[in-house]
């Protein structure tokens, strides 16, 4: 453990809209042990100095998705992000990156929602199945297809990396399109036709313009900037395939 | 104040809520229903469950064994049909959740497959490696995206139900990015809100685990039942209280003290076996092994560090390649929050509180005591849990019986009408009323953090594992006078978006009353069953007496009033709760007289 006497100052972009005409920084010295995450920092300013200070946070373990800001200037869950990683250094929190602010450290996330509902993101069956039938068969093989794109947190921290999005706030985006990808790839599924149409739309994976920071930023090692890239091939084959078979057959 | 009109009102959107919305979506599609949540749906605390669900689907497994089990595992406290509809719908319900595309983990013939967990006699705990909850909250939200009649409030706090005519017709709720108030009626109400495990110190739980549906039932006249009976987890990460699956020892995991030896041998759980072997050693179930934990600590055996007391979860023999393919989740917490490697490396646990096995008081159709209102999952108490919960049947209760409440609702729904609206905004305004003074009040000194923190402390110290009629009554007491102080809690934030700080003072407020049924609950009963423990001459279970549900009702200003209610046994009369060699000897007998 730590010398219990350090103290880390933690510098908080504040913006609060019915205060404030534009964000401004405030600065905190807040005394840290060496197992104290970025959250519990700002937990403690919330608790011991400032009680209007917003974040979103809950499960702590890096698995709900709730507290991704911009940690000197890199999107990071603060729950799996330590302030001594830091110490000496003065640490910089921000919104996530490309998103509305709503307050302090809080984002607007209706857009990335209904792209996310948009994506059809469920098991569009090939197959009608009672459950009195059993599970589907899926060989480890068909699992490893979509299994690391299910696990997606929807924690945004790939559009708070990505700078297509940050250019055009319409872009479907890697999180949405990794889900998607997911579906389409699941042998349960038969929707990958109707997916593909939003894929290869003007929103879709064209506008990529491939840096693949999402998926260096990514907590759980989704790689959105992989699933982006096979769909991109992908809808080209299905473009031209298209002029190549009869009508009908898809 | 804005009204909206549902056929059905759905609060909580985790695992209970969203199978809830989607069974009433699938019961009838014409059905509008309103989902609330105070977090986007898949941040709901489900995400964070880890092990897995229990169905049994072995061919030598039997609804009646798993039937067994948890009864048994509840100390003969659970109400015995419930159960029986529960472990007879769990694989369905699983199967059901596979077909939406949850990836359970399979075989390699492409089958799903089940790990062993705590006090089941078979393997018949369904996985997705060790993210199951995570699995099944993705799978049921974006599932529920399908049906368009189901209308979700993300973001919004329910703050108070609202009557007419003695039926509960709908939700006040805060719309958390204006700080607005909106009235939402309803011809039935589902409350899914989850645990109240925040109102411990130590614990695995999300911020969000507060117990608002509890609280808000609670005051409406609905007894909470059972709150005495709280889980601690026997390994969890020490300060944090983050969970380390009980699959960990599922798969093999051992637990061991500061000598290296595998103390639970010491707590008729033995003799000491090599291989996992169901409902020995460190398969056996959480409360026993919280307990020995607590022994131990006693005995000095723990070892004791800068994270206080601990005994080692020791996975090396497990070797890498399995750990990665098991419980990957837990590899990376080891090394990101405790800079360990699990497969070198043993972690260190203790137990902290993790699940309310009490809840609000439902009949096996989820339905409370008030009409129209129901409830499901861990916010509810059904009674497949009694004094103590198997680890893997909370994520199936989700499935089985948020489907349940859902279809209960909905057939309510077809039949009953709507409130009249002039009664409700009327009710609905006092409540905004009585929040907004709490927002606005000036002159006191309190803060919601720190008697938050006082409150937390309270329970761990008089709730904890062991428990003693005098440290009861101390926690009973303080809580009393933290629910005067929270009369002087001043809120420095005074603006409407967002306003955090204004929220987690209205969880408290819930907190403050559940705090006082579990501890008054507790002290009123004189026995030790499962979860429930007393060291102060109350040692052992007496079922003469105490072979009954307590039922907490509300009483404003006070304690609780506290009420004993009848415990359904169907086939399962009770009997010594026994494991390891001693629990196979006394099933044999039992079986013996039939054979």
């Amino acid at each position: 453990m730590s010398d219990p006497g350090k103290i880390i100052e933690i510098e908080v972009l504040r913006y609060n809209p019915e205060n404030d005409e534009a964000p401004h920084s405030t600065v905190y010295k807040v005394p840290f042990t060496d197992d104290m995450s970025v959250l519990q920092g700002v937990q403690y300013i919330k608790d011991n100095f400032d009680g209007s200070l917003t974040f979103r946070w809950s499960c702590r373990m890096a698995i709900c998705g709730s507290c991704g800001m911009m940690i000197n200037g890199v999107p990071k869950l603060s729950c799996e992000t330590f302030l001594r990683d830091y110490y000496p250094n003065r640490i910089s929190l921000e919104a996530l990156a490309h998103f509305p602010i709503e307050k302090d450290l809080v984002v607007d996330w209706s857009g990335f929602m209904e792209k996310l509902e948009s994506v059809h993101p469920y098991i569009i069956p090939k197959e009608k199945r009672s459950p009195e039938e059993g599970e589907y068969l899926q060989t480890p093989e068909q699992f490893g297809e979509y299994i690391r794109y299910a696990a997606c947190i929807n924690c945004t921290l790939c559009y708070s990396a990505c700078p297509q999005f940050g250019l055009d706030p319409d872009f479907i985006g890697p999180g949405a399109l990794a889900i998607l990808h997911r579906y389409n790839m699941d042998s349960r599924d038969g929707g990958a036709t109707r997916r593909m149409e939003l894929v290869a739309s003007e929103e879709g994976v064209f506008t990529c313009s491939a840096a693949a920071y999402c998926s260096e930023v990514c907590p759980k090692h989704v790689d959105p900037a992989n699933a982006v890239n096979i769909n991109k091939i992908n809808a080209s084959k299905d473009y031209f395939l298209r002029f190549l078979r009869p009508k009908g057959e898809s | 104040m804005e009204t909206y009109k549902a056929d059905v009102v759905i609060v909580g959107g985790g695992g209970a809520g969203l199978r809830a919305a989607i069974a009433v979506a699938e019961s009838d599609p014409l059905l509008k229903i309103a989902l609330v949540s105070k977090v986007y749906p898949m941040r709901s605390h489900t995400v964070a469950a880890e092990g897995g669900a229990a169905g049994a689907r072995q061919a030598h497994d039997s609804f009646d064994f798993h039937f067994h089990d948890t009864v048994g595992g509840g100390d003969w406290l659970c109400e015995q049909d419930v159960v029986e509809y529960f472990v007879s719908h769990c694989p369905t319900e699983l199967t059901r959740l596979e077909h939406w595309g949850c990836p359970w983990s399979r075989k390699a013939d492409g089958h799903v497959n089940v790990r062993a967990f705590g006090g089941m006699k078979i393997e018949r705990t369904w996985f997705a490696a060790d993210k199951s909850g995570f699995h099944i909250l993705h799978t049921l939200f974006q599932t529920s995206i399908k049906y368009p009649s189901i209308k979700r409030f993300d973001e919004y706090f329910c703050v108070d139900l609202v009557e007419d005519d003695g039926r509960c017709r709908g939700v006040v709720v805060i719309e958390m990015a204006t700080g607005e108030f909106t009235l939402i009626e309803a011809r039935s109400v589902i409350l899914a809100t989850g645990g109240a495990g925040r109102v411990f110190r130590e614990n695995t739980n999300g911020g969000v685990v507060t117990g608002d549906g509890m609280a808000l039932a609670y005051r409406h006249g609905v007894a909470l039942r059972d709150m005495e009976f709280v889980q601690y987890h026997p390994t969890c990460m020490p300060v944090t209280g983050l969970l380390f699956t009980e699959a960990c020892r599922g798969e093999g995991g051992y637990l061991v003290n500061k000598d290296g030896y595998r103390y639970l041998q010491d707590y008729g759980l033995g003799p000491l076996q090599e291989k996992p072997c169901n409902k020995y050693m460190e398969l056996g179930p959480r409360d026993r092994l919280s307990q020995a934990f607590w022994h131990e600590k006693q005995k000095g055996r723990t070892v004791e560090g800068p994270l206080g007391s601990v005994v080692h979860l020791d996975l090396r023999h497990l070797g890498e390649a399995r750990l990665r393919e098991r419980l990957p989740l837990i590899y990376e917490m080891a090394q990101t929050f405790l800079g360990i490697d699990p497969a070198k490396d043993m972690i260190p646990v203790r137990a902290a509180v993790h699940y309310t096995m009490g809840g609000i008081r439902v009949d096996g159709h989820c339905a409370s005591s008030l009409p129209g209102l129901f409830a499901a999952g861990e916010c509810s108490s059904v009674g497949i849990h009694g004094a103590n919960r198997l680890g893997s049947n909370s994520l199936s209760e989700l499935l089985v019986f948020g489907k349940v409440a859902g279809d209960s609702a909905a057939e309510h729904a077809r039949q009953a009408s709507y409130g009249k609206t002039g009664a409700l905004l009327k009710q609905a305004r006092a409540a905004r009323q009585r929040l907004m003074d709490i927002k606005t009040r000036t002159g006191g000194k309190e803060k919601t953090a720190a008697l938050r923190k006082e409150m937390a402390q309270q329970m761990e110290d008089g709730c904890g594992i062991f428990r003693m009629e005098s440290t009861m009554r101390t926690t009973c007491d303080k809580l009393a006078e933290l629910r005067e102080r929270f009369e002087n809690i001043v809120i420095e934030d005074q603006t409407s978006v967002w306003n955090t700080e204004f929220l987690t003072t209205v969880e408290l407020d819930h907190q403050l009353d559940i705090a006082a049924a579990i501890a008054n609950s507790a002290l009123n009963r004189r026995e030790s069953r499962g979860a429930h423990q007393r060291i102060d001459g109350y040692g052992e279970r007496d079922d003469a007496n105490f072979l009954k549900h307590t039922d907490a009702y509300y009483v404003p200003g006070g304690p609780p009033r506290i009420e004993y209610g009848a415990v359904k046994i169907t086939k399962s009369p009770p009997a010594a709760r026994l494991y390891g060699a001693a629990g196979e000897k006394a099933e044999q007998e039992r079986k013996a007289p039939h054979v």
